[in-house]
């Protein structure tokens, strides 16, 4: 353990810009601001990494800020650690963040919210990087909902229009579902690992008392936990909220919706691994809602015509995968996914809000095509996007992905695996199905908004670039056992979650699945280039001959309306029978009750007042001989 | 004998009583009044309290009672006019007489049942004026300060409220 | 010799009805009468028991009782006297004006 002064600022930079923002609002200041602190924050990040690579192995910095709590035996700290997963994690948040910040820049310049827009984003940030930086549980859970605040606050940027706060309020809703599971699992955790040393949530206390867990309770404890992912990492059954979300500002959906926010139920579930491995009843689950998930956003994002909402279910299909990954007990290749995926996604997120700023706000791909001689910038660096998420050799998503599936194979699924691999395939398919409909073909724009189609400013496309050649680069520090350096990113963070347990290399090595996955997703990329390239009235003639599958997918397994019937509208119910009965009938009916009461009373009452004095005296009289007679008894 | 007279007096004096309550004319009421402070006066002298009994017919039935007569005349009063229907006279009649009824029982157990035992020795000139002004102007001065003091408001207050409007 | 018990016994007499004819009267005029009989009432319970004490003080407060009596009856007309010049009447039925 090494004892750090500077972790702290690492949130406190961004919590900074927060304040700064909201006390002045001055757009000029703000805009520079804004995306410097997170640079900054970004600064101290590297040389606190730089610390922590150039001691042992196992080490890790800790920062202690503040007692927090300290009741009993409890006691919770406002304390900094940074271990490899947390050095990985918050170079992710801080550098992504940046990228995305000077996007922002240029992308919101004309938006009369712009101060209050980097306020929220820094916010976000500094509650991000609480919760990655947490040392323990309780702090962790802070940074944890204040992302689901400023989540629903981002997507509802625009409120203004009420379809983007329902979305807004959506998100929160359904986040918050996840959390009631996420809590029951602290407090069952902490119960359960509560020692000698009485009650605690740092990760070194659970850490050290998971290991003696009954297997019961620990799965218990897990799937509790995956409640709460599942709502903040958008699984089944909580991912609905995730393509709603699309309705914020497309840096919002590039930063919080798929390079950090949802991937903290990834790293919250590889930072407890240790709980996981215990109960493995709970980790089986894990892989089933993974793999399912996967497979389940990638048909539905097949036939999604709007650019955001594509990229959003295969947004909630990649978290599919990392969960697939943590699953079959390969908690760093799940992390290392996290990573190149917050490469590719963010691009392609960023490049797809370059796409609509060039068409004055055009989401829908059925009228963009044609955009690749007017947007070069854009479009090479969204081919690039595109070719890494689908896994081409040798970019950041082959290595990651392909680590994947090879764990899944290893650790003795098959199935999984097979399942995994169609998903990919799928993947392939509809990403470049995406690429060629808005930037390949004849421009079926409107032509006011054709005429307007231009590359977007320096400080939208510089960071395109940037984090194309990390989308390129990135995949590189995971290669495969044996090649050049091997999984140098897998080594870095074993330390912190553990080693991957591989039950049986079989016959069939990595190279063998490498290059079936490879072929496999090639054959999706080719079959989209014949449907909407070569023969571009093929997916219209598939959508006829099978209208009722092209319905189902179209409307995405009619899982929202689902809910609204299963569970929105009978609680819609019940609210509206409470507030009639308990709210309005007992609890107003008792408080206007007493008031009628005192009233119909003193009415009554009021009857005494005759006015007339020997009424009075009358009652004199007898009250007094009532007092004498009293006397007289005793 | 002594009893034979008190019993006497007693019944007078309950009677008369009973017509200033019960006698509808009102200035039939008033001479009942009159009737029965003259007869008060008389027990006063039994109890050997002579100045008492003499303020008592100068100032009660010599100034307050023709003070009432005057305002009756003035007035004009005939009988009293009875506007509650005759059921409920009644019962007020009924709930009237067995609360004083209930009253002067409780009174009379407390107040006569008490074992007094005999008088203690009157002083010399007990009940003289000689002796009841000296009491009154030593131990008593301040009360009687204030009582001057109480009807000099009596006499302007009537005054002023009953003259006649400006 | 008289017991003074029974000097007692007659003044809670007087008293008793001086209140039924508070209670029971329509005339204002009547019913302040009545209250007199009331006061003489006690007058005659304080001359009785000063008897009893062989002390003075009780005819004293009996002086006073007197005086307060006359101040009360003074007002009292006064007030009647008034109310009959804006009402025309002294029954306690128009008098009930401070009811609900």
């Amino acid at each position: 353990m090494i004892a750090s002064s500077i972790l702290w600022l690492i949130p406190a930079l961004p919590l900074a810009g927060f304040l700064l923002a909201i006390a002045t609002g001055n757009r000029a200041l703000v805009r520079v601001a804004a995306p410097a602190l997170v640079g900054a924050s970004f600064v101290v990040a590297l040389v606190a990494v730089a610390t922590l690579a150039g001691a042992e192995a196992g080490s890790r910095l800790v920062d202690p800020v503040y007692t927090w709590i300290e009741v009993g035996g409890f006691r919770a700290d406002v304390t900094f650690r940074l271990d490899a997963l947390a050095a990985v994690m918050v170079l992710i948040v801080t550098g992504v963040g940046f990228l995305i910040h000077v996007y922002s820049v240029g992308y919101m310049a004309h938006d009369a919210g712009l101060p209050r827009f980097f306020a929220y984003l820094n916010l976000f940030m500094f509650a991000m990087l609480l919760l990655v930086l947490a040392d323990n549980l309780l702090l962790l859970f802070v940074g944890w909902e204040g992302v689901g605040l400023c989540s629903y606050l981002l997507i509802g940027f625009w409120y203004e229009d009420d379809a983007n706060a329902a979305a807004g309020k959506k998100a929160f809703v359904v986040n918050r579902i996840g959390d009631v599971g996420f809590v029951l699992g602290l407090l069952l955790l902490a119960w359960s690992t509560a020692g000698a040393a009485g009650m605690s949530l740092d990760f070194a206390h659970v850490e050290a008392h998971a290991a003696g867990l009954g297997a019961g309770t620990a799965a218990a404890i897990g799937l509790l936990l995956l409640v709460g992912a599942a709502g903040k990492s958008a699984q089944i059954p909580l991912y609905v909220w995730l393509p709603d979300a699309m309705a914020g500002p497309t840096p919002v959906s590039a930063l919080i919706h798929a390079a950090t926010m949802v991937t903290a139920g990834i790293y919250m579930i590889a930072r407890l691994h240790v709980v996981f491995e215990a109960g493995p009843a709970a980790l089986a689950v894990v892989a089933v809602v993974g793999v399912a998930t996967a497979l389940f956003a990638a048909t539905i994002a097949l036939v999604q015509h709007d650019i955001k909402k594509v990229l959003a279910y295969s947004t909630v299909s990649q978290l599919g995968f990392m969960m697939l990954a943590l699953g079959v007990g390969a908690f760093a290749t799940a992390i290392f996914h996290v990573m190149t995926h917050a490469f590719f996604k963010a691009l392609l997120f960023l490049g797809a809000g370059s796409v609509i700023h060039g068409m004055s706000g055009e989401q829908d791909v059925r009228r963009m095509g044609g955009l690749r001689a007017r947007m070069p910038v854009t479009f090479w660096t969204f081919l690039v996007g595109t070719l890494a998420i689908a896994g081409a050799p040798g970019l950041a998503g082959f290595f990651s992905k392909d680590e994947i599936l090879w764990h899944t194979w290893a650790a003795g699924h098959p199935v999984f695996w097979l399942v995994a691999v169609v998903t990919a395939t799928l993947t392939a398919f509809y990403m470049f199905r995406l690429l060629f409909l808005t930037f390949f073909g004849a421009p079926r724009a409107a032509p006011e908004v054709a005429a307007h189609v231009h590359e977007s400013p320096a400080t939208m496309t510089v960071p395109l670039v940037l984090l194309a050649v990390l989308s390129i680069a990135g995949g590189w520090v995971g290669l495969p056992e044996g090649w050049l350096w091997g999984p140098a990113i897998g080594r870095f963070l074993a330390p912190s979650t553990g080693h991957p347990h591989l039950a049986h290399h079989g016959a069939v090595g990595e190279g063998t699945l490498m290059l079936v996955a490879t072929l496999l997703a090639a054959a999706g990329a080719a079959l989209a280039w014949l449907f909407y390239v070569r023969r571009p009235e093929l997916p219209g003639e598939l959508a006829g001959r099978f209208r009722a599958l092209h319905a189902l997918l179209a409307g995405k397994y009619w899982v929202d309306e689902l809910y609204d019937a299963l569970v929105v509208r009978p609680y819609v119910r019940l609210s509206d029978a409470l507030w009639r009965f308990v709210d309005q009938g007992l609890i107003d009916g008792a408080v206007n009750g007493t008031a009628a009461f005192v009233v119909v009373n003193g009415q009554l009452w009021r009857l005494v007042q005759t006015g007339n004095v020997q009424h009075y005296a009358l009652v004199f009289v007898g009250g007094a001989a009532a007092v004498l007679l009293y006397y007289l008894a005793r | 004998m002594a009893t034979l007279a008190f019993l006497v007096l007693a019944a007078l004096l309950v009677g008369s009583a009973l017509a200033v309550v019960l006698h509808p004319n009102p200035v039939k009421s008033a001479m009942a009044l009159v009737v029965t402070l003259f007869l008060l006066a008389v027990v006063f002298v039994l109890l050997e309290a002579h100045m008492i009994a003499a303020l008592q017919i100068i100032v009660y039935a010599g100034a307050i009672m023709v003070l009432f007569l005057f305002v009756i005349m003035l007035l004009n009063l005939g009988d009293e006019e009875q506007r509650a229907r005759p059921r409920r006279r009644v019962v007020v009649h009924g709930v009237a007489w067995a609360a004083g009824a209930l009253l002067a029982v409780v009174l009379v157990r407390l107040v006569a049942g008490a074992p007094l035992g005999r008088p203690a020795p009157a002083p010399e000139g007990y009940g003289s004026a000689a002796l009841v002004a000296r009491s009154l102007f030593t131990d008593y001065v301040l009360p009687f300060e204030l009582a001057g003091l109480l009807l000099l408001v009596a006499v302007i207050g009537p005054v002023v409220l009953a003259k006649r409007g400006r | 010799m008289i017991p003074i018990s029974w000097y007692l016994t007659l003044s809670a007499v007087l008293f008793a009805i001086g209140v039924v004819g508070v209670v029971v009267r329509r005339n204002v005029i009547v019913i302040l009468m009545a209250i007199e009989l009331m006061l003489n009432g006690v007058n005659l319970t304080f001359v009785a028991l000063a008897r009893q004490l062989g002390s003075v003080d009780g005819q004293v407060v009996v002086f006073f009782v007197m005086a307060v009596a006359a101040a009360e009856a003074a007002v009292g007309l006064a007030i009647v006297i008034a109310f009959f010049r804006n009402r025309e009447s002294v029954n306690a039925d128009d008098l009930a004006l401070l009811r609900w």
